[in-house]
């Protein structure tokens, strides 16, 4: 079975808004596959169907061939929520040793999983006196310290220089070539490029499923800001026609 | 193995917070300080309501600092999160209750020997059962501060829930007006509230030289009432959200 991911007529409210109206979409295992979409147009509300946390009106999610959520699968994902969340009163070594310790690994998996975000020299200092930058870094330790087969990240490279985006970047490309399948929510489009495969998700509804290339040649342009933009004015012209 | 874990992260938490562990020691020490000094030349009373407070003080700690800490799992996203690992409720909530529970037998310990050794309480009973009761009281604590979190939304509205818990507990406990002097109608309130077991136990110790058939009976009571608080805590735990 080669999908991770097999998302079927979902449909999603919150609150009052039908957030994902009949979403579906199927994600290849071993490969990175971007979302991508405005703000506010469902993409965490996505990640979290996925990883089991949000509750779903209608429709299925089937994860390494599980339902979303059940027990097994949760040895075998990673989840990075969008907002950093690791305990700010604890240092990043004891943040990542605790979520280690979940999955029955030891201490040296926790500090192996610190320093591929690169915080080892800030591994001793409380979470609450880290930069922002360092925090969402923190955050990713903790959902990267499993090794998991399939690392769900909302955003994971929000507010790095540029340097570490591009070694977080050869991380995850690392990891798929290892076999994981990794699914990553983002609004820079210079990373998009280095997805294998992109998701454009608008108003909750999917308006592209394809390769950067083939999202680029769909679009008529070379560049995939442009793309987008392309992509999402002609999906508002269909709607209003 | 995850509880341990868990318990051990909670205590940690708790041990880069100096400030807050210096709280939770001597707070209730110093209050019943001041109520020595309030009942100067009175023994009697002072024996009498510094053993209630004994059972109270680590309630009202335990509940605040709980509810707190547990709002913050659910507002910082860790619960998220945590609910994507393998970690249980029973995790969650056991955690929390050892934690604290540890946490509360070393403030009870410090309060009571204070009391005992430095400002001359006197109970029939022994030192032993009044930690014992304390700590119990102050899990009861720990397991409605986990209940209530749920239903509070921030800060502000978690410590609102104090009073409400607290107050009418510590005024129907039987400490400012004896039980069977209230009116009928309060009494049956004061009969449903668990810290009236708690304070009657405490009671019990200090006029009995052995632990009494009510003294146990009160604290089944109170330990019944932390399983159905955490039972009820465990309902309100989802791992699925809006
Ligand atoms: N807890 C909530 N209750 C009600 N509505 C919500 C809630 N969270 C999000 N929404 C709504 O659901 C929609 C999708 O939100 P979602 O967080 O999935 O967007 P997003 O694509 O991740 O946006 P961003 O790029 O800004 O993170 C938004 O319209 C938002 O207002
Ligand atoms: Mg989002």
């Amino acid at each position: 079975m080669s999908e991770a991911i097999e998302v079927r007529d979902l449909v999603v409210r919150r609150g009052k808004k039908t957030v994902l109206d009949g979403f579906s979409c199927v994600i290849p295992r071993g490969s990175v596959t971007g979302l991508l979409g405005p703000s506010g147009s469902g993409k965490t509300t996505l990640m979290r169907a996925v990883v089991g946390v949000q509750i779903v009106a209608s429709g299925t999610v089937t994860v390494l061939g599980h339902p979303a959520g059940s027990t097994p699968l949760r040895r075998r994902i990673g989840y990075l929520t969008q907002a950093p969340s690791v305990y700010a009163d604890l240092t990043v070594a004891e943040n990542a040793r605790y979520f280690a310790s979940l999955y029955g690994l030891k201490a040296a998996a926790a500090d192996e999983a610190v320093e591929a975000v690169g915080l080892t020299a800030a591994r001793g200092q409380l979470v609450a006196n880290l930069s922002g930058g360092q925090r969402s870094r923190a955050s990713l330790a903790c959902a990267i310290v499993s090794r998991p087969e399939l690392l769900v990240l909302d955003e994971p490279t929000v507010g790095q220089d540029p340097v570490l985006r591009d070694e977080l970047w050869d991380h995850f490309r690392r990891l798929a070539a290892d076999g994981a399948t990794v699914l990553v929510s983002s609004h820079v489009m210079d990373e998009a490029n280095r997805c294998d495969r992109l998701l454009l998700i608008r108003e909750g509804a999917l308006i592209a499923d394809d390769t950067p290339a083939g999202v680029k040649a769909a679009a008529g342009v070379d560049d995939l800001d442009q793309a987008f933009l392309n992509l999402i004015r002609r999906q508002e012209e269909e709607v209003a026609a | 193995m995850i509880l341990a874990s868990t318990i051990r992260r909670i205590l940690g938490q708790l041990r880069h917070d100096p400030r807050t562990i210096g709280l939770i020691v001597v707070v209730p020490t110093l209050l019943i300080t001041l109520i020595y000094f309030m009942y100067e030349g009175q023994p009697a009373v002072f024996d009498r309501v510094a053993l209630t407070m004994l059972g109270v003080f680590p309630f009202i700690v335990m509940f605040l600092i709980t509810s707190i800490a547990m709002l913050r799992e659910r507002t910082t996203g860790t619960l998220e999160r945590l609910f994507t690992t393998p970690v249980g409720k029973i995790d969650l909530l056991f955690g929390y209750g050892v934690a604290f529970g540890v946490a509360a037998a070393a403030q009870a310990t410090v309060a009571a020997a204070f009391s005992y050794w430095a400002l001359d309480m006197r109970t029939a009973g022994s030192i032993g059962l009044v930690i014992l009761i304390a700590v119990a009281n102050a899990v009861l604590g720990v397991a409605l501060g986990l209940l209530c979190s749920a239903f509070a939304r921030t800060e502000f509205q978690a410590v609102q829930f104090m009073p409400l818990v607290v107050a009418p507990q510590l005024l129907l406990c039987g400490l400012f007006v004896p039980r069977d002097e209230m009116a009928g109608w309060l009494q049956t309130i004061s009969n449903v509230l668990p810290m009236s077991y708690s304070v009657e136990a405490l009671t019990e110790v200090g006029v009995h030289a052995e632990p009494t058939g009510i003294m146990w009976r009160d604290l089944t009571v109170v330990v019944g009432s932390i399983v159905v608080a955490l039972i009820l805590g465990a309902a309100t735990l989802r791992r699925r959200t809006a």
